[in-house]
């Protein structure tokens, strides 16, 4: 008992493997603290974790096949299957995408919504990770809390788009459609609220020494291994990289919003958690700047061949109705040429690579899933830790097998 | 917009001509096409010499079967230090669809490439562990080929 004490974190070591005390054990599927259908094979020594090796698949259903096949317009209901809990982020990588292809101009209006729909979506996004990593390290009432905050904002996305998990909201040149009449106001309320319930985190999370010794010098990766591993997001601003998308590689006016980049540099599961909930604080400040800069304008850019039209020009004008009916039912040609859109999702870098042949349809959609990239390095933190380690490494992944598996 | 990614394509250019098959700049983005046996030395360049520290996605595409070459493997690299992208192209024939593999210049690569094994049957030569990645091991054939239908040969299933 007294050795067992002396032994707490990090001073482990391998038995000898040619007394073949090593077991293999298989972790998943169906565990509940994999993060939906993540296997992983643990090769242990005791409770010492000697090798991971993650196995995916579980999930594939072959979107990027199915883009192919489908016209331009009717790929954006695949994105929001991707990543289920940012799926306003894949709209805007997969819709830039296209529109760089076509090179159109997207309205103020459309791009000030933009912006403040994915950072609400940022922050229900979040909220999960909040709630689930905090449920697999046995803290339960966060989970509750950050599940009722994230309820307000599908509530939100559902009064603009119409759905709560498969918005849709982007499209090809602008929005589907305005946002209804006291948006502005119902999301003013939310900021107004959210605050508290970022102090109630950080009283149950942060301030919880169970928490903090669960969490502290667990899971480290280094700044260059980070880089070569291709991490990026809050797992990158963990490590001591002060990378954001949104600030580098500026999107939608991203440049024009003041907010800071969080970076922590111990690397571990600590600094990734910290890095997490210091970027709700400024989600929230860039969703109280896009609130006033709302102002009316059209919403979609002025690209008849390619945006449908409204309902009332239907009405009225012939050449909107046949313009209707041929976005409809024959698409729309795109350009030749090959493109990568990178955007700062709520995981890191979702990259979108699309390639025309001047059709309707694409002709290669591939998605580089920052969950896929951020979790292909999970053996480098976990190898050497405890079983019960791993658990937390994956919950500050902040991993969704959606986007993984495509 | 692009002058400083063409920079970078000069200085491939003066350490080795042969490591530029062809320079394509459209949408803003730069595209080096590369030969084949030479991406391993390009990368650990642009890599040390160039600031390009991550590799940003790593993605195959399939031409069609009527083309050749075939294949195309496109290396999306960035840079965590001065912010830019570029793009390497590797074009690839049906019958010699093997590339060497760059898991040695950026760890990354090694799940990008087994996807890329995976979903095209392209072969990264010297991957440490060149396995199916998202399909199951025993899956027939190589699924985002042009000429592999949309629904499969038949209904997989798992014995």
């Amino acid at each position: 008992m007294s050795t067992a004490v002396e032994n707490i974190p990090g001073s482990f070591e391998a038995a000898d493997p040619s007394l073949e005390s090593q077991m293999t054990l298989s972790m998943g599927p169906q565990h509940p603290s994999t993060h939906g259908v993540l296997r992983l094979e643990l090769k242990l020594d005791g409770e010492l974790v000697v090798k991971a090796t993650p196995d995916i698949g579980y999930l594939h259903t072959g979107m990027e096949k199915l883009f192919e096949y489908k016209k331009y317009q009717q790929g954006i209901v695949i994105t929001d299957r991707m990543d289920y809990l940012n799926p306003l982020g894949n709209n805007l990588a997969y819709v830039m995408a296209a529109e760089k292809l076509l090179q159109i101009e997207i309205p103020e209006r459309a791009q000030v919504v933009r912006v403040l729909m994915c950072e609400l979506q940022r922050i229900a996004s979040h909220m999960v990770w909040l709630g689930t990593s905090a449920l697999d390290l046995g803290a339960m009432s966060v989970f509750f809390f950050c599940f009722r905050q994230r309820e307000k904002i599908l509530n939100l996305i559902e009064a603009a788009s119409g759905g709560r998990m498969t918005p849709s909201y982007f499209r090809i040149g602008g929005l589907m459609m305005d946002l209804p009449a006291g948006f502005d106001n119902r999301v003013r309320q939310f900021m107004e609220d959210f605050p508290d319930a970022l102090d109630t985190f950080e009283t149950l999370a942060t301030g919880n020494t169970i928490w903090q010794s669960r969490t502290k010098g667990v899971g480290y990766i280094s700044k260059e291994d980070a880089i070569s591993w291709g991490l990026t997001g809050p797992c990158l601003r963990g490590s001591g990289v002060g990378l954001d998308l949104r600030r580098h590689n500026p999107y939608t006016g991203y440049e024009t919003y003041d907010f800071e980049i969080p970076v922590e540099t111990d690397g571990d599961v600590w600094a990734r958690f910290r890095v997490r909930m210091r970027e709700l604080y400024e989600s929230h400040k860039i969703v109280r700047q896009a609130l006033e800069r709302l102002k009316p304008g059209p919403i979609k850019s002025d690209a008849p061949k390619v945006v449908l039209p409204d309902r009332d020009d239907m009405r009225k004008h012939m050449d909107s109705l046949i313009h209707h009916f041929l976005i409809v039912a024959e698409g729309f040609n795109v350009p030749e040429g090959e493109v990568y859109m990178p955007i700062e999702a709520s995981k890191g870098e979702l990259g979108v690579y699309m390639r025309s042949n001047g059709g309707p349809k694409p002709d290669r959609v591939h998605f580089r899933g920052p969950s896929f990239v951020n979790l292909s390095a999970l053996p480098v933190m976990s190898e050497g830790e405890m079983i019960a380690d791993v658990v937390a490494v994956i919950g500050s992944l902040d991993i969704v097998l959606g986007e993984i598996d495509r | 917009m692009t002058e400083k990614l063409h920079e970078y394509v000069e200085m491939l250019k003066v350490r080795d001509s042969a490591w530029v098959a062809d320079v394509k700049d459209a949408f803003g983005e730069v595209t080096v096409t590369v030969p084949g046996e030479a991406i391993e030395s390009v990368c650990h360049y642009l890599r040390d010499d160039a600031g390009f520290d991550m590799l940003a996605d790593l993605c195959g595409c399939d031409r069609g079967p009527e083309d050749d070459p075939r294949f195309e493997v496109n290396y999306h690299l960035f840079s965590t230090i001065h912010y830019d992208r570029l793009r390497l192209k590797v074009l690839l024939s049906e019958d010699a669809a093997k590339v060497p593999t760059v898991t040695g210049v950026w760890k990354t690569a090694d799940w990008h490439e087994r996807e890329t094994f995976d979903l095209f049957g392209v072969v990264f030569d010297n991957h440490p562990d060149l396995r199916r990645i998202l399909l199951p091991s025993d899956f027939d054939g190589y699924a985002l080929r042009k000429d592999f239908p949309l629904r499969g040969y038949e209904p997989y299933s798992m014995n």
